[in-house]
């Protein structure tokens, strides 16, 4: 069955991508390069094979050929149905491998075949089952195949939908080969991977260039990620000789108190291995100062950015500390610095979402913010509570955003909140669907939020962690934040008289059913997990008997039965943030519009500093990117050009033609030479052996 | 052993060379008689090669294959033999030849006879190089390799193959002397130029410093590391695209294979002695080269750097002098040969149809050429080092078994994880991304019949070593073991030697 569920997406993805294959060949056909389609030497024209299709006529038609004057490819709808149908069936045998695993107990290992042996290092192929893969293979495979449903609807008009379902099929196999790792080797594997197809489907639409900008921005701050999640993992592999999960975590305990010699200094070994491994899930999961690449990623198209962007992809980092916790609980430091991450970017991604305008951003940011909420409950040792809201956000977090890709299908396109308003009577359903999850997201009582996030507040706030009043002040602002930018987002969408142009506002309309009962799926997730789960996840006894050892606690580490002590205020506060944050947007946006633009103008540098999202991408491009590209040419020109070759080979050259002026004329000569003096000197070694051979 | 099959694929390529040199006249059926014999000869030659593979047995770490038989006085043998370091160099090197003679089936128009000839006389060359069981026979095939690949980058080359070659020369000239030097002096010394004697004999250590470095002369500047680098851009960017593809794939490789067949097991005390500097020299290459390769402004040439940096894991993996690092050496360049010969044949594509190889003069491909942009991808894919491709694995293990000797070195060259996925997808983007706009581009078509025959293969094996490396890995693993064993048994001999020298 595991196999089955981790397979499938790739079966899918192979099919679709034969598809597009076959597709892409038949509508451009190949052939030898066009007669004289340029001058030049004598190395090509005569002897061709007539090109089949070439022609003056292709030239012009092609020159304006847009994607939307191209028919779909044959066999689209054979690509859709295929991957859709396999991800179903992978998300049903993934609620039944939940109850059994989780609720029954029946942890299982599935060893495949051995990927890389090399000395000490063995490295297998094998899907480890247990309570912590059991609940990301639901969340992923779920939201997976209603993505995949939804995308049938939203992506109907593109001609290159095989390839978009080849992509959307490979990174559900990648994150599936991540959240079933056996070890840390096949972890980067689906982490890299994932990292592929989301490049691949941010930059699907690769005509434009932000698209593909925001691709390339992607993989590389990954890869910024994915630099220290290697070294912690060639670190692993020095401290304890293995990179299984079972043996490493069987070894930790003997690894406290061990240092690690870097860069001329000895660190203990654990904090530095986690904290390098931590490196890579600040990538992966945008969290401060590598989470430049989130909202770039909404270039994308939609489904991508639900699937992708806000439920599975960017939760891998939580996953990976989580699953880690045998290292990191004995890492205390490392945790510390987990919590100032996590509180940091709750807050810095809230702040920003608080005035951006183009209604996808907003959901990143959301989604930035919330991950920094999960690794709070990660750095406070309440691992289960920040897989709760991994959980919850996962149903929530796509219900935005593919709701948000209802209105975007329904505006055509428009993803500025400022063109939009009123369009509540426009798409009643949608607006509905919007509004359960901006209810779950900000807590409202009984809701999936409501139960998740607050438990990470007051996770945080039972915490002793020295980060832990810090973190537990952040995420309760971030709280009232949340709940702005929230509410804002739906006043400024749904409510209010439209500011749309008239043709857009009068062609309104609902999605079809493809689309809109993915959202009602959701809507109800986002309105259920939250009571139905939380006692196994929030619960000491019930994390317990639910998550057994695939969730590791320190001696003494007693977060969970600490946090349900918490004084009353703490519960309550971050329903008052909530309530707050709901009051003023409607004061804001409902009430007396001027007033945000009059705080915009009063306040013109925070309101820039905020718009401009911390100047993050202007400070990256001044100390990394320009130098960097400074010191590609420096090194070209100057090192490579007027150091070694004008020292090297050009000097030596140039004296020599000075010498020997015209007695070396053409390149034969230098080949004569150096066949003269090779030959010269296997004749002297010849000869000197004969000789030796002669007298010994 | 029944059949000398290391003599019969090795004088193959020279029959072939031979039908092709019988040939009279330059018409075009003689042309094309010239280039079915040679891809002929070639396939025939990979077939027979893979009898090695089947006969090959794993768990022994020592030749196989062994033909031994006296030549030149009975001084210098004709001795020939594989292990595990070196079968999966022959069957590369045997495997690849097709692909290059069928990638110049168009491209080369004239002296089409010459140029078959020059390439049959190369692979017959190379793979006597990794077959060679005497050092002076070794060094025959060696060095030898060189003339024809000169004569074509020389004859067959673009406009400035007359600086390329020059340049190349004085680089090789002063590495072959050194090592010719080196050769005759270990010879001296061990009085046999056999080299499974010369393994276990066990050079004085106030020796093998010298030793040391006059075979570094050559292996580094073939390799190439850095910074004896910078005649490979330019031999690269001159060189036909067959020329480039065997360049890349297999000449390098003969100096990263003479630092494991004779530089480990001969001088481990000066191997020893001189890792740091190899370190530093591979960080410098990995680091520094991928930021030259960034801003390239010619295909060619940006993946030429690439490949220094690459090759800079390979020397950074060898002198680990650990079964890890060495092992991932051996798939680093196993893989690159892959890799980057798929890449050449990739730019060798467009070439063809633009003749031009300015970054800045295409765009916007995938609009006409989809199969020539997921083909370009996966190799991009496999260069940058995703794990699932063949690009990975090596430079894992070799970063891993760094990490152990030394983290600093570890740290500074997994930067180049970061910097080669800046520079080959900025490359893949300025390429193959974005709209078509430029009219010259307008008919371009995508890739051919015999095109897809070419790239089809590497593609699949790309991705095939990236999921089950251990086809090559398991071949080698025995026979590095036993290197590494020695070596560290010949360091801790030493070490109590000079223990006991301090004692007295």
């Amino acid at each position: 069955m595991y196999q089955a569920i981790v397979f499938l997406p790739l079966i899918g993805c192979l099919i679709a991508a034969a598809i597009t294959l076959v597709g892409a060949r038949q509508r451009h056909p190949g052939g030898l390069p066009p007669a004289g389609a340029e001058d030049h030497s004598g190395d090509h024209g005569g002897h061709h094979h007539a090109p089949p299709v070439a022609g003056g006529g292709v030239i012009h038609a092609s020159h304006h050929e847009t994607e939307s004057r191209e028919s779909a490819a044959a066999g689209s709808r054979a690509a859709e149905l295929i991957t859709t149908a396999l991800l179903f069936v992978s998300a049903i045998l993934s609620w039944i491998a939940f109850v059994y695993v989780g609720y029954l107990g029946h942890d299982a290992r599935v060893p495949i075949y051995t990927w890389i042996a090399a000395g000490d290092l063995k490295v297998e192929w094998a899907l480890r089952i247990d309570t912590l893969t059991a609940v990301m293979l639901v969340v992923v495979n779920s939201v997976s195949a209603l993505v995949h449903l939804y995308s049938i609807g939203y992506m109907h008009e593109d001609p290159y939908r095989p390839r978009f379902f080849a992509y959307l099929s490979l990174f559900t196999f990648a994150m599936l080969m991540l959240v079933t790792a056996d070890n840390f080797v096949q972890m980067f594997f689906g982490w890299e991977g994932v990292g592929l197809a989301s490049y691949l489907l941010i930059g699907f639409w690769y005509l434009k260039p932000e698209a593909n900008a925001a691709a390339i921005k992607a993989f590389i701050v990954n890869r910024v990620g994915d630099f220290g999640f290697a070294l912690g993992i060639f670190a692993v592999f020095a401290l304890t000789g293995a990179v299984g999960f079972e043996t490493v975590f069987a070894s930790a305990k003997s690894l406290v108190g061990k240092t690690i010699h870097i860069l001329g200094h000895d660190y203990d070994a654990l904090t530095v291995t986690c904290l390098l491994l931590f490196m890579g899930a600040m990538g992966k999961s945008a969290q401060f100062l590598l989470h430049t690449w989130l909202p770039d990623a909404m270039e994308g198209p939609t489904p991508v950015s639900a699937l992708i962007h806000a439920a599975t992809m960017v939760t891998a980092g939580v996953f990976m500390v989580a699953r880690l916790s045998p290292l990191f609980e004995l890492a205390p430091t490392a945790l510390v610095f987990v919590t100032f991450i996590g509180a940091t970017t709750a807050f810095f991604a809230a702040t920003i979402g608080l005035v951006q305008n183009d209604i996808k951003r907003v959901v990143a940011y959301s989604t930035c913010s919330q991950l920094g909420y999960m690794f709070v409950a990660m750095g406070v040792g309440a691992y289960s509570v920040g897989m709760f809201h991994l959980f919850t956000h996962a149903a929530f977090k796509a219900l935005l955003f593919l709701g948000s890709g209802s209105v975007i299908h329904a505006m055509h396109h428009e993803q500025d909140m400022r063109k939009m308003g009123g369009l509540k009577s426009k798409i009643p359903f949608t607006y509905g669907m919007m509004v359960i999850g901006t209810l779950a997201l900000t807590g409202f009582p009984l809701t999936a939020g409501y139960f998740s996030k607050d438990a990470v507040i007051e996770a945080a706030g039972a915490a002793h962690n020295v980060m832990a009043q810090y973190a537990f002040w952040l995420t309760v602002i971030a709280a009232g934040l949340t709940s702005f930018y929230s509410w804002r987002l739906v006043f400024m969408t749904f409510h209010g008289r439209t500011r749309a142009d008239h043709h857009t506002y009068e062609h309104a309309s609902e999605p079809p059913m493809v689309m809109l009962a993915p959202l009602a799926v959701l809507a109800f997730g986002a309105i259920v997990l939250g009571f139905a789960f939380r006692d196994v996840f929030t619960h000491d006894h019930g994390v317990e008997t639910f998550f057994r050892e695939s969730l590791f606690s320190a001696s003494g580490n007693s977060i969970l039965e600490e946090m349900h002590h918490s004084p009353p205020w703490v519960s309550l506060i971050p329903t008052a943030m909530m309530a707050a944050g709901f009051f003023f947007a409607y004061w804001f946006y409902i009430v007396d519009p001027r007033v945000p633009v009059a705080l915009a103008e009063q306040n013109v540098l925070l309101y820039r500093f905020l718009l401009n999202k911390w100047y993050f991408d202007e400070l990256y491009d001044f100390i990394f990117v320009r130098p960097a590209k400074w010191l590609g040419r420096f090194l070209w020109k100057q090192g490579d050009g007027w150091l070694i070759d004008g020292f090297g080979p050009d000097g030596v050259s140039a004296r020599v033609i000075d010498v020997t002026q015209r007695v070396v004329q053409l390149q034969t000569g230098y080949l004569y030479h150096y066949a003269f003096v090779m030959l010269i000197g296997v004749a002297a070694l010849i000869t000197w052996f004969l000789m030796r051979g002669i007298v010994p | 052993m029944t059949w000398p099959i290391l003599s019969i694929i090795i004088i193959l390529p020279l029959v072939g060379a031979a039908f092709i040199f019988a040939l009279q006249g330059d018409d075009e059926a003689i042309r094309n008689n010239a280039r079915w014999a040679a891809l002929w000869a070639t396939l025939l030659t990979f077939l027979v090669s893979l009898f090695l593979v089947a006969g090959f047995d794993r768990g022994i770490p020592d030749f196989q294959f062994v033909e031994n038989r006296p030549w030149l006085g009975g001084v210098i043998r004709y001795h020939l033999g594989v292990d595990g370091i070196s079968l999966p160099f022959v069957i590369l090197t045997t495997a690849l030849m097709p692909v290059a003679i069928l990638a110049s089936f168009q491209a080369i128009e004239h002296r089409v006879k010459e140029y078959m000839i020059a390439f049959l006389l190369l692979e017959t060359l190379m793979i006597g190089t990794f077959a060679a069981l005497d050092i002076v026979l070794f060094y025959v095939f060696f060095e030898g390799g060189l003339i024809p690949m000169f004569l074509i980058i020389g004859v067959w080359g673009g406009k400035r193959r007359v600086y390329a070659s020059f340049k190349f020369f004085l680089y090789t000239l002063l590495g072959s002397v050194l090592m010719l030097l080196a050769i005759l002096a270990m010879y001296r010394y061990a009085g046999t130029s056999d080299i499974t004697v010369l393994l276990t004999h066990g050079f004085p250590r106030s020796w093998q410093p010298y030793l040391f470095l006059a075979f570094l002369a050559s292996f580094a500047v073939k390799l190439p590391m850095w910074p004896v680098h910078t005649w490979l851009p330019d031999a690269h960017v001159e060189a036909p695209t067959a020329g480039s593809v065997i360049l890349a794939a297999i000449l390098l490789k003969m100096g990263g294979y003479g630092f494991i067949r004779f530089s480990l097991p001969m001088f481990p005390a000066a191997s020893e002695f001189f890792a740091p500097m190899m370190f530093a020299l591979s960080v410098m290459a990995i680091i520094y080269t991928s930021f030259v390769a960034l801003m390239q402004e010619d295909v060619k040439k940006l993946i030429a750097y690439s490949s220094v940096a690459h090759m800079g894991f390979v020397t950074m993996g060898i002198f680990t002098l650990s079964r890890e690092g060495v092992q991932g050496g051996i798939f680093q360049m196993f893989s690159h040969g892959i890799v980057s010969g798929a890449l050449f044949l990739c730019v060798g594509v467009i070439y063809d149809r633009m003749h031009t190889r300015e970054i800045d003069a295409y765009g916007g491909l995938v609009n006409r050429m989809p199969l020539y942009a997921a083909a370009f991808m996966v190799f991009t894919l496999a260069n940058v080092g995703l794990p699932g491709t063949s690009g990975f694995v090596g430079e894992f293990l070799t970063l891993l078994a760094a990490f152990k000797v030394n983290t600093t070195v570890a740290l500074f060259a997994t930067l180049g994880v970061i910097l080669s996925a800046a520079y080959a997808l900025w490359l893949y983007r300025r390429v193959i991304f974005g709209a078509l706009e430029k009219r010259k581009l307008a008919g371009i078509l995508d890739l051919s019949p015999r095109e897809i025959i070419i790239l089809a293969p590497l593609v699949a094996l790309t991705v095939l070593f990236g999921i089950w490396p251990n086809a090559v890995l398991d071949t080698s693993a025995a026979s590095v073991s036993m290197l590494v064993d020695r070596t560290h048994a010949a360091l801790a001999a030493g070490q109590k030697a000079a223990l006991l020298m301090g004692v007295h």
